[in-house]
């Protein structure tokens, strides 16, 4: 009776698992029209424009230029990444230590940007930002500068937006983090015998460490492949990794070594994606 | 200065402790003095002030006005990291990011101990806690009564002068709980402990503790030993708290003879011993214990001037006892409990018309 009723069950799942299948195909079809489909092409141009081989890729790592882009975008990423750490971190604190008003309030303030266009707030940077800009004319009518200081179309522009848009993406999971650590093991920490920096650094600090990996790891990605942001605050000298391939396919049409910097990009941005899986799985394992 | 004798009897003294929130007072001037080497424990329903009580001990919150002394000087401006009072809490709050043997250790490393002196210390602590082999593991690894006794063993492991228990068994099923109040019982009387012990379950207040206080509405209600508590409630809160107990309200009739006389709201006449603490005229409740309750089917064999006619509604076998519930002619509700004796013991059955009965030495009048 019992192996009956078992046998008759394992032959419904299997229906119901021949229907899944069914049910996915709409999805895959979009997947593979509007991703898989144009990631393809883009990968066999970086091949075969304007011929078959490799000659992309060797122009690509050996113009001084090229990989020059390339390496001034890390340059950007780990400094956007660290500076937006060290202020997520302290907000994302702040927020589990307020009351549940302020918190509310810290957690508009930081979604906000997110309801307005990336484009009008890169615009209102430009604005802050130029030497006539309200920042410059309040710190030369105050004494502190005596000239103006070049805040835009350089290095400082590029970091000063990218922190700006990235921060959320950092505060958001490091907060997460915090919020579901336990209060209560603070409070052992104390009872046992550890003062509270002790308690911050032995205790609370490690227990956000997955937080602070999901939040770096988004940022550095999200980071490496921007556009609007360097384009508008930055400068001629410090071109980002989109901005190259922007100005090869749309300036220069040159579809080949655009395609291949596109490689180069996402296939560096999976490394990275696939290291922090990892991470993230050990880290589960053990906690 | 204190004289030895008095450190002993008085090793953590509570003088009037208050604690006020914006618009609640949570704990109103609680006195208490713990001996050392006792195992006292805090029972009441939540909201009642015990574990407000307990984490001002601890240190986790400041009192409004009152003080906390131990062996004579106040520890109120000792932070909790400082006071080196061990805590057991109710969700074990081990760190998930060490392991078992660096929990252990974490009290020890706080108090800068020499590396082999900490080994020794662990090692010993995980046989006591029959957990030896478990030390490389992580919290999360365990079972839920494995977490609790190393939860136990990090509070014990740095020798704290008392320990506090929030609560601890409340998320363990029934079998563990009860093994683990074994447990905690042995290590109190086999480490000489002075426990501090929080729980909202009375039956496991009368198992473990060597007193108990009760607390209701941020005040302690009774203090004393499980028995006295138990048969010599001092309020009608206390006797409902504790135990099941049959209630009779009525009025005190006569107060001059050798037994308190008393109206019940039905107009019938019940007895209890002359040592109550009322007077003639006072409205009062008459409380007898269920097991303290004897059934007779025979009018004529009944002795005491205590008996009501009463109609069987309910009956419950629970393995060495019976449990009955009755209704008297006067609609009140009794409940009885029967041990079993002999095998095959008869059971009443519902319907069953019987006479309930006490002696009036069993019966306790209460201001009700």
């Amino acid at each position: 009776m019992s192996m009956q009723t078992v046998s008759r069950k394992r032959i419904r799942l299997g229906a119901t698992r021949s229907n899944k299948m069914l049910l996915v195909i709409p999805a895959v079809g979009l997947l593979a029209l509007f991703f898989i489909y144009p990631i393809v092409t883009i990968l066999l141009r970086s091949f075969s424009e304007p011929q078959w081989g490799l000659q992309n890729y060797a122009a690509f790592f050996r113009e001084s230029a090229y990989l020059g882009s390339l390496a001034n975008t890390f340059k950007i990423a780990v400094a956007v990444t660290l500076i937006t750490l060290v202020l997520g971190y302290l907000v994302a604190y702040a927020m589990t230590t307020v009351g549940s008003k302020m918190r509310k309030f810290i957690l508009i303030a930081v979604l906000i940007p997110f309801w307005t266009s990336l484009l009008v707030r890169t615009y209102a940077w430009m604005v802050l930002l130029q030497s006539e800009g309200i920042i410059n004319r309040s710190l030369l009518y105050l004494g502190i500068i005596h000239e103006p200081l070049q805040l835009i179309h350089n290095f400082t522009g590029v970091i000063i937006g990218m922190v700006y848009t990235m921060l959320p993406f950092m505060i958001l999971p490091i907060y997460a983090t915090m919020a579901s650590i336990d209060p209560g093991l603070m409070r052992a920490g104390a009872n046992l015998g550890a003062p509270p920096a002790v308690v911050f650094t032995r205790i609370f600090m490690p227990l956000t460490l997955p937080g602070v990996g999901a939040g770096s790891i988004m940022v550095f990605v999200m980071t490496i492949g921007y556009y609007i942001t360097p384009a508008l605050l930055g400068g001629s000298k410090d071109t980002m990794i989109g901005q190259f391939i922007a100005e090869q396919i749309q300036s220069l049409l040159n579809w080949g070594m655009g395609a291949t910097a596109a490689v180069v990009l996402v296939t560096t941005t999976m490394i990275f994606f696939v290291f922090y899986l990892k991470i993230n799985r050990l880290e589960r394992r053990a906690s | 200065m204190m004289t030895r004798q008095q450190a002993e009897e008085n090793y953590l003294h509570i003088v009037n402790l208050r604690k006020e929130y914006k618009d609640f007072l949570a704990v109103d001037d609680v006195s208490l003095q713990i001996k050392r080497g006792e195992f006292m424990t805090l029972l009441g329903s939540s909201g009642s002030g015990k574990s407000t009580t307990l984490l001002a001990i601890a240190g986790f919150l400041e009192p409004t006005s009152g003080d906390i002394l131990q062996s004579g000087q106040t520890i109120l401006d000792k932070p909790p990291h400082q006071r080196n009072i061990g805590m057991v809490f109710q969700q074990y709050s081990l760190f998930p990011h060490m392991t078992i043997a660096d929990n252990i250790a974490f009290p020890l490393k706080m108090r800068k101990l020499e590396k082999s002196e900490i080994q020794r210390r662990v090692n010993d602590m995980l046989k006591l806690i029959e957990l030896d082999g478990f030390g490389q593991r992580r919290p999360q690894e365990l079972s839920g009564g494995q977490q609790q006794r190393v939860a136990l063993a990090r509070a014990l492991v740095f020798q704290p002068n008392i320990l506090l228990m929030d609560e601890p068994l409340a998320a363990l099923d029934k079998k563990l709980r009860e093994t683990m109040q074994l447990e905690i019982r042995r290590l109190h009387s086999q480490l000489g402990l002075t426990i501090i012990y929080v729980t909202h379950d009375q039956e496991e207040a009368l198992k473990m503790s060597d007193r108990i206080a009760i607390f209701n509405k941020g005040r302690i209600e009774q203090l004393g030993t499980p028995l006295d508590l138990y048969d010599h409630p001092r309020t009608r809160f206390v006797a409902e708290f504790l135990g099941d107990s049959n209630l009779f309200p009525g009025r005190v009739a006569d107060r001059s003879g050798p037994q308190t006389v008393i109206t019940d709201a039905s107009g019938r006449t019940l007895y209890a011993s002359a040592k109550q603490d009322c007077g003639k005229g006072d409205e009062v409740v008459l409380m007898v214990r269920p097991e303290k309750v004897e059934i007779e089917t025979n009018r004529d064999k009944l002795t005491s001037p205590n008996f009501m006619e009463a109609k069987v509604v309910e009956s419950v076998f629970l393995g060495d006892n019976y449990k009955y519930k009755l209704t008297s002619s006067a609609n009140q509700t009794i409940i009885v409990k029967k041990q079993i004796h002999m095998v095959g013991e008869r059971m009443l059955s519902v319907g069953d018309q019987v006479y309930v009965t006490w002696d009036p030495e069993n019966a306790i009048v209460l201001a009700s």
